[in-house]
């Protein structure tokens, strides 16, 4: 790991009692549900990370606590460094700060985790589904999710599948 | 040949009001201007330098369906376009076709989830459909010309039924 | 039909979105897309206008939603790939780049030079052939029609390219994790030089048209402006970003693939217009031609794919004289690989900017989790802030110069 980096995420390790993993030369820094809209604050504006690269969740189910990951991928442009920040979210209690005053690129990707995990954001200025229909009940990429496939149509199976393939009429 | 060597020099030809209405309805197809996915960049292609699908009578696209007889679905029909889809084509005047391009319009192709619809056959009716992940420029002319065979058939007792 | 009379957009779900002189209906409500030829694909916008100028334009996107991410946890890490194509469908070969580059820093698999420069080749002609669509369409948008016909035209010659090392023209899966497929064809290196000759005139007669054009530059020069703080706020990046001042470019401040051996500038400007970022694309054109010349010239010989048979498929000529590599086939491809229980984030310089992949690895031969950043989206977000106090046809060319691709905003 690059020492500038290991000396940003010892700061975080003592201003926020973040534990962190290394794979592959990346950091990735752990902290609290509660502390990540004043961790996201420190990084942008002490450690000039201005770019929200990415932010996305991760599901574990069946394991509950924590059931997700919500994932913040930083960029400082000036010392080309990435950190990535997690926060592990209970299932029982799905609710995250909003981190849309830190970085407005947070209001859509917090929307799509909202419309695809079903995590709520406390304080979000926009909170609608953003990809999905809105009639659609669930979240997509939980692990519980179905993929929804449906059997392909082959020469062996047309009839079959013909028969119930709701076709749609004039 | 010129048309004069089938008309010899009467001047008058005689054929079926079919025949004549559907030739030409086949020569001057305007299709809807309507892409969804990487089909429509293939679709523009068929329209653009090399291949030119105008010299089928097809280089006119209409951004309302209001003024289109011909919708190419171009591309993956997610659940949410569903609906629009369907509106467009009941906004299209009669009468009027579909093609399906492309393997996610005809059956979903490799997406085989939650949000694609397993076939736009689902949504519109559909006239022919056309192979490929996308295909080529040249199938699509190849499933325009396919279309033109089926519409010069056309009978007019088939379309008052409907 | 009585079901689909005209219909009033309702403020109600858009109330907190618009002003509040759309409520009180002073100022109208006015719907554009999915189905409208000037938002590039099946984009919609909630438009709020007093009179023709925008007060508020609030983007409706997900009409091309297409489950990718879930549906590539459904299948191994090898059979994954295809759905990568079709993401960005612009940008297939840099689609595939991010994914096996992502695949390959994961189970940590070397790729051989000769695949590395082949890759940042191929790369590098499918980001002429974006840039190409992108100038083509947008001056479609902005009625100079003729330039569509051109850039299609040279656009042609890449696909043909594509045909020819891979079989397809779009959706190429032609890199593979651990390599690319199988070496180029004889030809490929004529076609390339070929191809290397002739575009600079063209991006030339392009300029000739539009660069000093007195209605382009009517249409494009202090419209759109998004500065640099506004940018990198909504995460912008690509072209967009380096319009508006910033000089970030991955394939410079982080190289993979042997970007570092290339010599290439990366256009910048600062004025972070619609014509700032016009020229970035067009600049860019020129640099990638030279990025390609280069590692034509220094392309090395050897293998094209990792030897690791734990990862990597062996070569269809052994498969029909060795029993090993065909268990190792059948293997791979039935059953696939598995990779660590960890997660990396790997990102690329796509045409639209900075491509990255999450891929989290469970132990098993499946992606547990693949998250796509897609520049695409970002660079919508911005829109909103950048088109007020616009006219509706300033919409228009402010949409075509961010050049988006709606799969891959909606994935």
């Amino acid at each position: 790991m690059d020492n500038k980096l290991e000396k940003i995420v010892q700061t975080l390790q003592e201003k926020f009692g973040a534990t962190f993993e290394e794979f592959r030369g990346e950091a990735h820094v752990f902290v609290k549900p509660e502390q990540i809209v004043e961790a996201l604050t420190f990084l942008r504006d002490q450690h000039e990370f201005a770019l929200l690269s990415a932010m996305t969740a991760v599901d574990y189910w069946p394991q509950e606590s924590p059931r997700f990951h919500v994932i913040y991928q930083l960029t400082s442009l000036t010392q080309n460094l990435s950190v990535q920040l997690r926060i592990p979210v209970n299932g029982s209690q799905l609710k995250v700060p909003t981190a849309t005053g830190v970085f407005a690129v947070a209001n859509w990707r917090e929307r799509e985790i909202m419309d695809m995990f079903g995590i709520e954001f406390e304080g979000h200025p926009d909170p609608r589904r953003i990809l999905l229909p809105d009639d659609l009940d669930g979240h997509p990429l939980r692990k519980d999710f179905p993929l929804g496939y449906e059997e392909p149509q082959f020469t062996f199976n047309f009839e079959e599948i013909d028969v119930r393939k709701p076709y749609v009429k004039e | 040949m010129g048309v004069e060597q089938k008309l010899g020099n009467m001047g008058v030809v005689t054929t079926t009001l079919e025949t004549a209405v559907n030739w030409a309805r086949t020569n001057a197809m305007w299709p809807m201007l309507f892409g969804l996915a990487c089909c429509a960049i293939e679709m523009m292609s068929a329209q653009a330098a090399s291949y030119d699908m105008s010299r089928f009578g097809m280089e006119l696209m209409r951004p309302s369906p209001r003024q289109s007889d011909l919708m190419i679905v171009a591309g993956r029909v997610s659940r949410k376009m569903a609906p629009v889809l369907r509106r467009l084509y009941d906004q299209m005047p009669e009468p009027k076709w579909v093609i399906a391009m492309g393997d996610c319009a005809s059956c979903g192709g490799v997406f085989n989830n939650y949000a694609i619809v397993q076939g736009v056959d689902e949504v519109v009716p559909v006239d022919v459909y056309v192979a490929g992940c996308p295909p080529r420029p040249e199938a699509l002319i190849h499933g325009v010309l396919t279309l033109s065979e089926k519409v010069k058939g056309e009978k007019f007792k088939d379309l008052t039924k409907a | 039909m009585s079901e689909y009379q005209l219909q009033e957009i309702p403020v109600g779900p858009y109330k907190h979105l618009v002003s509040e002189r759309a409520i009180s209906g002073e100022t109208m409500i006015l719907n554009m897309g999915p189905q409208h030829p000037s938002t590039h694909g099946v984009l919609r916008l909630v438009l709020e206008l007093d009179g023709e100028v925008i007060v508020n334009c609030v983007p409706e996107i997900g009409y091309l939603h297409t489950g990718v991410e879930k549906n590539m946890e459904a299948k191994t890490y090898l059979k994954a790939e295809v759905m990568t194509d079709r993401l960005d469908y612009m940008n297939n070969m840099g689609n595939n780049l991010a994914y096996v580059m992502a695949v390959e820093k994961l189970v940590g698999l070397d790729v051989p030079p000769r695949a590395q420069a082949l890759r940042v080749i191929l790369t590098e002609l499918q980001r002429i052939a974006s840039h190409l669509v992108w100038l083509g369409t947008t001056a479609l948008d902005l009625a100079a029609m003729s330039v569509f016909l051109y850039c299609f035209r040279e656009r042609e010659i890449i696909l043909d390219i594509f045909e020819m090392v891979s079989g397809q023209r779009m959706m190429v899966t032609y890199f593979r994790p651990g390599g690319v497929w199988r070496d180029v064809p004889v030809e490929f290196e004529a076609a390339v030089r070929d191809f290397i000759k002739l575009l600079p005139k063209r991006i030339d007669e392009y300029e000739a048209l539009l660069t000093k054009n007195p209605l382009w530059l009517d249409r494009t020069v202090g419209i759109g402006k998004l500065d640099a703080a506004t940018a990198l706020q909504h995460g912008v990046t690509g072209p967009m970003l380096r319009a508006s001042g910033i000089n970030w470019d991955l394939r410079k401040v982080r190289p993979y693939m042997g970007y570092e051996q290339y010599d290439f500038n990366v256009p910048v400007a600062t004025q972070g217009d619609t014509y700032a970022r016009y020229i970035v694309r067009v600049q860019e054109l020129r640099e990638s031609l030279k990025i390609v010349e280069q590692a034509l010239n220094k392309l090395p010989m050897g293998p094209v794919r990792s030897d690791n048979r734990k990862f990597v498929t062996p070569p269809r000529s052994e498969i029909g004289t060795s029993m090993e590599a065909l268990i190792h086939h059948f293997k791979l491809w039935t059953e696939g690989f598995p990779a660590p229980k960890a997660s990396i984030y790997n990102a690329v310089e796509s045409p639209r900017g900075e491509l990255g992949v999450y891929l989290e690895g469970d132990g098993g031969p499946k992606p547990y989790r693949i998250h796509w950043r897609t520049p695409s989206f970002d660079n919508l977000s911005v829109v909103p802030q950048i088109v007020k106090g616009h006219l509706v046809a300033d919409l228009i060319a402010i949409l075509a110069s961010t050049d988006i691709v709606l799969g891959d905003i909606d994935r």
